[in-house]
């Protein structure tokens, strides 16, 4: 409907989407099929599963800090498996497994990147709505259904899954094993699957969109990074996520069915089963074919915003646009053939751990590339401290630190010392979950004027900020210390190891630096639900930017755009450039060029 | 006394929140009401960036001084320095770089902070400036990596014919270890799960029809190495995944149902040698100083020996954190008296029989 849109007159237009769809409550706020409802529906159910998941990880986090220790609150929120308010070993597996779940997928995938791709790939890009906005709208519900299983799953008399966010069989194949591998891991792997499925057609839908949806003017040079993020984001989902669920689909055969595709040579609780000649490794192979893109899949769209935002709020074009594009796509590419890097001391051939170690180091180049780039970008700014600046710039600062014991995990020599223990968790929540998570923020707190049309509070903004940004480095700094001490990550309790004895009080500072950290998420739920409602009007353009997204209308309407989709005659950066001639702004008293203004007279052209 | 300690943590969390806003509000001119950072929040912030990075070096200051104790100490492995070599190395790049990159983001933040009036500079490309920052990350990383797979591939290319290896096996079990020596012949006897029967206490599955399987021999309590020796280790498991980690001889290899793994290294410190070890001897009367406070305190924590340990770790059910192997190192003739000690596998099934 809307690529032939763009020629049709105005008049139409402001007819076609103004006021033809009479809706009622039930197709606007719950079947809608508006890209702008889906995303604020993403948004809340993603935010929604990440307290859960924040939750889960500060009671194993009380358990790690004082093992053994009976709290009232174990006994309130885990019931028959904290008897006397003792946790209980297999849940505390089952918490670390559910929340490693819920944070990778249903919070870092689908609250981040399904809630910006779809606000802003059709917004940025000068289109009306999505290619489908019914599978768009289909994308939703099965993301939504799979959070409701995955909840559930709770609630199973055996327990939730709990052989870790890898499931890796035979752990997770055999209820003989443990507990949560019954009904729990069945209800895991169903609920992984739909929400497999809600991400490709998310994803298709957005590639589609990308290509074929782009107002005139809006060349893929002229893409905002966010986009090109979004867009390179989906090409890895489609390519690495159906592996993941041929994975699922034979660990369920595994499981009911008999067969033998993980599973072979297993004795346990006094009898041989019957399997033959599986392999968990293979296992592993079809697991992390995904789960490593799927790192980039988390953390791309949180670069992509913080390049936007960092922009915008440095009143500076983002420094090296083409490199940044560049290194997108060599991060996109070469984050799947790295898999093999969890997988060192598998028993995997030693060899291929070798070649490993080569993809996986090189893709240290193009993150090293970003983060230049955006320190670059800050240099000789006007720095505008929004909240959303200050979670870029945090961003920026997490991911140079957690990238950076990367290369020692990467390196395969080293790796096998430090795998799988805490060192592994520190790095990987510091440049993934720490990350992206600033990255999740920083795109609240810039588009939620364009989402709700209010502003949010800035000072619990800055509130919130500053005490996410000193205990995440309070929890997961003095972590790599816990890990190079040799403490193994998934440990109930570490007091059946005297030589772990010293590292009592690490604990306790990373428990107390966690409970702050999740005190302060709570100053974010209450600005982000009193400002929906109660919060400043917001004006069309608050934050004085260039993208296409600040032209529609604050109120929402259906096609985003009242008359004509706008067309595009620059790039997306055009912060802070003067005429050629003199110093003087290419439009007087205004530091930023939208994209839609054509070239004004004596203005250098760019290669965009 | 932690109820309280919590609530004391809530309270103060409370107040800091309070007053931060109250400061955020504060700082801001009364009549503005935009939500839009304006010069007071850019300068505030601003010195925060800074004040931030003040905050990352003196954790890491602080880290190493209070924490940098606890890592592990002197490797008891051959291969173990060139691990550790190699380590350090990396290390200190990484906290060269850190140091460098994060006082640069944190120093702009500070540095540029916006101001009205003032105008940022229009500066979009440099295309030397990328090109030497891709360049330096490529011949860094092109000697890390072949000094990384130099190591690897030395360490993981195991020649059984080199040197006067002894095979020991490693077999995982929900949740413990077994070890099988090789016995005389030094060739370990064929092995299934299908094999197992526990009424004659044959719980590794081992061939009895095997003739190399009769001398072998079977530890189910301890793991005896002799010093200065090459150990290959083949490692087995029965059930679930799981990881054989000796973090002091920086060594671990995953045991996998269905396949055999290996993983080879001379330990070259006894553990009465590491015993008096300087880092370890403070080590160990930090930790039973330590203990002794909890002991006094009614808790069960008698005084602590050092042993080497073999762990479990990847997470294999409800008692992974428990599953360990106490690990001793000997001399030869000492490990020999030891292992003539045992029973061979042999003489153990004529037993049950």
């Amino acid at each position: 409907m809307s690529t032939t849109a763009v020629n049709v007159p105005a008049e139409d237009h402001a007819h076609d989407h103004g006021h033809h769809h009479k809706e009622i409550f039930l197709t606007k706020y719950i079947f809608s099929q508006d890209h702008k409802m889906i995303s604020k529906q993403y948004l809340i159910t993603g935010l929604i599963m990440g307290f859960i998941g924040i939750a889960m990880s500060l009671l194993f986090r009380m358990q790690l800090a004082w093992p053994g220790e009976s709290f009232k609150i174990f006994e309130v929120l885990l019931g028959k498996w904290a008897p006397e308010g003792v946790m209980d070993p297999n849940i505390y597996l089952a918490l670390v497994t559910i929340h490693g779940t819920i944070m990778v997928f249903f919070v870092l995938t689908a609250g981040l990147s399904g809630t910006f791709s779809n606000l802003l790939i059709p917004l940025q890009i000068g289109a009306r709505d999505m290619a489908s906005g019914f599978l768009n709208m289909i994308s939703y519900w099965l993301f939504f259904l799979s959070s409701v299983i995955m909840v559930l799953s709770l609630f199973v008399e055996a327990g939730p899954a709990a052989a870790g966010w890898t499931i890796y069989p035979p752990l997770s194949a055999l209820p003989q094993a443990q507990p949560g591998s019954g009904m729990g891991m069945t209800l895991w792997l169903v609920s992984m699957a739909i929400f497999i499925a809600s991400s490709l057609l998310g994803s298709l839908n957005y590639i589609v969109t990308v290509i074929n949806l782009r107002t005139k003017g809006m060349s893929m040079t002229r893409l905002p990074l966010t986009i090109w993020a979004f867009f390179v984001t989906a090409i890895i989902g489609v390519v690495s996520f159906p592996v993941l669920l041929s994975a699922a689909l034979l660990l369920i055969m595994d499981r009911s069915f008999g067969t033998s595709f993980f599973l072979s040579d297993i004795f346990i609780q006094g009898e041989v089963l019957h399997y033959q000649g599986g392999s968990p490794v293979l296992f592993e192979h079809l697991f992390w074919f995904l789960g490593h893109p799927e790192v980039y899949i988390v953390l791309l769209p949180a670069l992509g915003i913080t390049s936007e935002v960092i922009a915008t709020n440095a009143r500076k074009p983002i420094f090296g646009y083409r490199a940044m594009v560049a290194s997108i796509l060599a991060i996109a590419f070469l984050s799947t053939i790295v898999w093999g890097h969890h997988m060192f001391i598998s028993g995997m051939n030693p060899f291929l751990g070798s070649v490993f170690t080569f993809t996986t180091l090189l893709i240290a180049i193009p993150s090293a590339v970003k983060a230049f780039n955006y320190i670059t970008t800050l240099w000789k700014g006007n720095l505008q401290m929004n909240p959303a600046m200050l979670f870029s710039i945090g961003l920026v600062s997490t991911f140079i630190t957690g990238g950076l014991t990367g290369i020692i995990l990467g390196d395969s020599a080293l790796d096998i010392n430090v795998h799988d223990t805490y060192f592994v968790v520190a790095h990987f929540h510091l440049v993934m979950g720490i990350s992206a998570l600033y990255g999740l923020f920083a795109g609240v707190y810039h588009w939620f004027p364009k989402m709700f049309g209010r502003m949010m509070n800035k000072n619990l903004g800055y509130a919130h900020f500053w005490i996410t940004a000193v205990c995440a480095y309070g929890v997961f700094f003095p972590m790599h210390f816990v890990g190079m001490a040799g403490v193994p990550r998934r440990y109930y309790t570490n007091t059946n190891f005297p030589m772990f004895d010293d590292l009592t009080d690490i604990q306790v500072v990373m428990t107390v630096f966690a409970l702050i950290a999740g005190a302060a998420q709570l100053l974010f739920a209450w600005n982000f639900v009193y400002s929906i409602f109660y919060g400043k009007k917001a004006t069309r353009n608050p934050w004085n930017s260039n993208t296409l997204e600040w032209t529609t209308p604050v109120e929402h309407i259906h096609g985003n755009w009242p008359g004509e989709i706008p067309h595009v005659h620059r790039w997306a950066y055009d912060y802070s450039k003067t005429k050629e001639d003199s110093d003087e702004y290419v439009i007087a008293g205004q530091d930023f060029v939208p994209q839609t203004v054509p070239l004004q007279e004596n203005e250098e052209e760019l290669n965009h | 006394m932690t109820a309280l300690l919590t609530i004391i943590v809530l309270v103060l969390v409370a107040i800091a929140i309070w007053q931060m806003t109250k400061m955020f509000e504060l700082s801001q001119t009364s009549t503005d009401d935009s939500q839009v950072a304006n010069d007071s929040d850019n300068k505030l912030n601003g010195y925060l960036m800074f004040g931030f990075l003040v905050f990352i070096y003196l954790l890491t200051i602080f880290s190493f001084v209070q924490y940098g104790d606890v890592v592990l100490g002197t490797p008891a492995s051959e291969h173990g320095s060139d691990y550790d070599n190699l380590m350090f190395i990396s290390m200190a790049l990484i906290f060269f770089v850190q140091i460098v990159t994060q006082a640069l983001l944190h120093y702009f933040a500070y540095k540029y902070r916006g101001q009205k009036g003032k105008r940022a500079l229009f500066y979009a490309d440099n295309d030397r400036l990328e090109f030497i920052w891709t360049i330096i990350p490529v011949i860094t990383l092109a000697g890390l990596i072949l000094y990384g797979l130099y190591t690897w591939t030395t360490l993981m290319d195991v020649d059984p014919d080199e040197g006067d290896p002894i095979i020991v096996e490693l077999y995982a079990q929900q949740f413990n270890w077994k070890a099988r020596y090789a016995g005389e012949d030094n060739v370990l006897g064929e092995a299934n799960v299908r094999l197992i029967e526990i009424d004659k206490n044959n719980v590794l599955g081992v061939d009895e029809s095997d003739p190399y399987g009769q001398d072998d021999i079977v530890s189910q309590t301890e793991l005896h190495l002799p010093v200065g020796r090459k150990v290959i280790f083949k490692m087995r498991s029965q059930d679930v995944l799981h990881s054989a980690y000796m973090p002091h001889f920086r060594a671990q290899m995953n045991c996998v149902p269905g396949m055999v793994t290996q993983f080879a290294f001379t330990p070259v410190i006894t553990t009465e040698e590491m015993r008096a070890d300087p880092d370890m001897l403070e080590k160990v009367q930090k930790i039973n100083k330590l203990r002794a406070e909890r002991s006094a305190s009614g808790e069960d924590a008698d005084p602590w020996q050092f042993d080497y340990v073999l762990l479990c770790n990847k997470i294999c059910g409800s008692s992974h954190y428990n599953m360990q192997m106490k690990i001793v190192v000997e001399e030869e003739d000492e490990f020999n008296a030891w292992l003539e000690a045992q029973q061979t596998f042999g003489e153990q099934m004529a037993a049950a029989e």
